[in-house]
């Protein structure tokens, strides 16, 4: 009979099948977390560092990966914030629409995008080598900021790209160089996009485990000079996971809680914060 | 009664890519009166417009040559500096823009990158150039308030007051009514008699009644070329060319 009543009906279920499959394992991830790690969850472990034998079942908490993944997540989201802004800024305001360069520059960020994060980590651990700098919170904050450089430069592309090109001539016809209408209308029009962008880098950023493992080298002190090693939460998780004491893995499951609950305050904060600097967004 | 010419255009081409957009147009508008550029849609009356402050500069593939001389500086030469030109002459487009800041803000944009800090000074502009704008007494209360609450019209009043805060000598706007409902046209179109004797006033219309209702010189431009241009009473009651009188009576579009 109606065969396009049909056809709508069978993509209905299958679009209800993608989201159902991707929300029941993000629930079931939330979940495994919670089960598992909620128990062995004490304020010992947020307020301490590694007592002597933490990683045999004995006392003191993750504070030291904590503050380093911390530190070296915000560290390296804001350096690569520095460098991503002034080159989404230069292909969509400074560059001609129509050059070359700029579609070969995209197409360059895309392919470094898809570079999987250990290629990173072995870039950033080539370069310290040859700048004579040991495992430290830079090298890590360096290998990092190299890893998300290139989604950060892409996702400010795409929203300032959204800028509508009148709103640009409406600031140049007034007297305005390009700096000004860059920095003072672009970046504020895309500012709910550009806030967004920051916040994904910094969750790869602090989620990334590869790219410090040989950068940040890993210590059960709170680090204290960027030249000195940092620990991180998802190492931590990892070293916590590989031994086979199951109060240890316990805590390797509740480390992975407090990661997910540091991510989701940042992500409330900056919500929160983005509101109110973008109540002046042109819609 | 001859008047100075604010803008004289000589010889003016300009090629999008392999298009021919305008065809060697010559013309000069008057000194403070309302210039009204007419034309059916698509015959170059917004490149024109455009290439009167430079902004024709960021479209692609784009090659001009002539001169356009605004106040006996040909503003197409490579050493003209480009914000300076623009500083003289406000724009209104089609749609209101205003910027993501506040209405204050919006009006002080162009007087802070031109220099001007002390506050005292700005808001006494602000004041001055929204009051010009016939919009102070509608917003006075709420000037910190993002520009994107005011309505289009007052939208499109507020981009007026923002252009004319950069004290400009010409007005250019693009079809600055054609977003706006007819009680909003009607107070654009006022303010514009209103500011005629200070500025030398420019706009597109595709409106002949609008043009009628405005101007007191008149452009008519038809597939890039300049058919016929005059004062406007002369031009609607007495055209020259058959095309003009053609388009008066609604003949081509």
């Amino acid at each position: 009979m109606d065969r396009r009543k049909v056809e709508e009906g069978i993509f209905r279920v299958l679009m209800v099948l993608a989201t159902g499959l991707i929300l029941s394992s993000l629930v079931m991830i939330l979940l495994t977390v919670l089960v598992k790690g909620l128990p062995y969850l004490s304020l010992e472990m947020v307020t301490q560092t590694p007592r002597g034998g933490y990683y045999l079942g004995k006392g003191g908490g993750i504070l030291n990966a904590i503050i380093g993944s911390l530190y070296l997540a915000g560290g390296a989201t804001l350096l690569a914030i520095l460098f991503s802004l002034p080159v989404a800024l230069y292909l969509n305001v400074y560059s001609r629409p129509d050059a070359r360069f700029v579609s070969v520059c995209r197409l360059a960020f895309d392919v470094l995008n898809g570079v999987p994060s250990i290629v990173f980590g072995a870039f950033g651990f080539t370069l310290m080598i040859y700048f004579g700098l040991r495992a430290s919170l830079l090298g890590g904050i360096i290998a990092i900021a190299l890893l998300i450089l290139p989604m950060l430069i892409r996702a400010m592309d795409e929203v300032i790209r959204l800028v509508p090109r009148e709103l640009m001539d409406a600031s140049y016809a007034l007297g305005a160089t390009r700096w000004e209408t860059a920095l003072r209308v672009v970046t504020r029009q895309a500012l709910p996009g550009i806030l967004t962008a920051v916040l994904i880098a910094f969750g790869r950023g602090i989620g990334d485990a590869a790219a410090v493992i040989f950068t940040a080298g890993f210590t059960d002190a709170v680090p204290t000079s960027l030249l000195r090693p940092a620990a991180t939460l998802p190492l931590a998780i990892f070293f916590q996971l590989g031994v086979p004491v199951p109060e240890v893995q316990g805590r390797a499951y509740a480390s992975a809680l407090i990661l997910t609950l540091l991510i989701l305050i940042i992500s409330v904060a900056a919500r929160r914060l983005s509101r109110r600097l973008t109540r002046h967004v042109v819609k | 009664m001859e008047n100075r010419a604010h803008i004289r255009v000589e010889g003016l081409n300009v090629h999008f890519g392999s298009e021919h957009v305008l065809k060697d147009i010559s013309l000069s508008i008057p000194d403070r009166k309302i210039t009204a550029i007419i034309g059916p849609s698509g015959c170059g009356k917004t490149t024109l417009l455009r290439s009167f402050n430079r902004l024709i500069d960021s479209s692609e593939g784009v090659r001009v040559s002539g001169r356009v001389m605004v106040d006996d500086e040909n503003i197409l030469d490579a050493r003209a500096e480009v914000t300076h030109i623009r500083r003289k002459m406000g724009l209104l487009l089609q749609r209101p823009y205003p910027l993501p800041m506040s209405i204050y803000d919006n009006v002080a944009y162009g007087p802070r990158i031109h220099g001007i800090r002390d506050r005292r000074r700005l808001d006494e502009i602000v004041e001055r150039f929204l009051s010009k704008a016939s919009l102070w007494d509608e917003v006075r209360q709420r000037l910190s308030q993002p520009a994107s609450v005011l309505s289009l019209g007052q939208q499109q009043r507020l981009c007026l007051a923002r252009g004319l805060a950069v004290e400009p000598e010409i007005i250019l706007g693009d079809e600055p009514t054609s977003a706006l409902d007819p009680q909003s046209s009607q107070r654009i179109e006022q303010t514009f008699t209103e500011l005629k004797s200070d500025y030398t006033i420019v706009i597109v219309t595709h409106i002949l009644r609008q043009a009628r209702r405005l101007a007191d010189h008149v452009i008519f431009l038809y597939l890039g070329e300049l058919i016929e241009q005059g004062p406007a009473w002369d031009f609607f009651n007495n055209p020259k060319q058959p095309m003009t009188r053609e388009y008066i009576k609604g003949l081509i579009s």
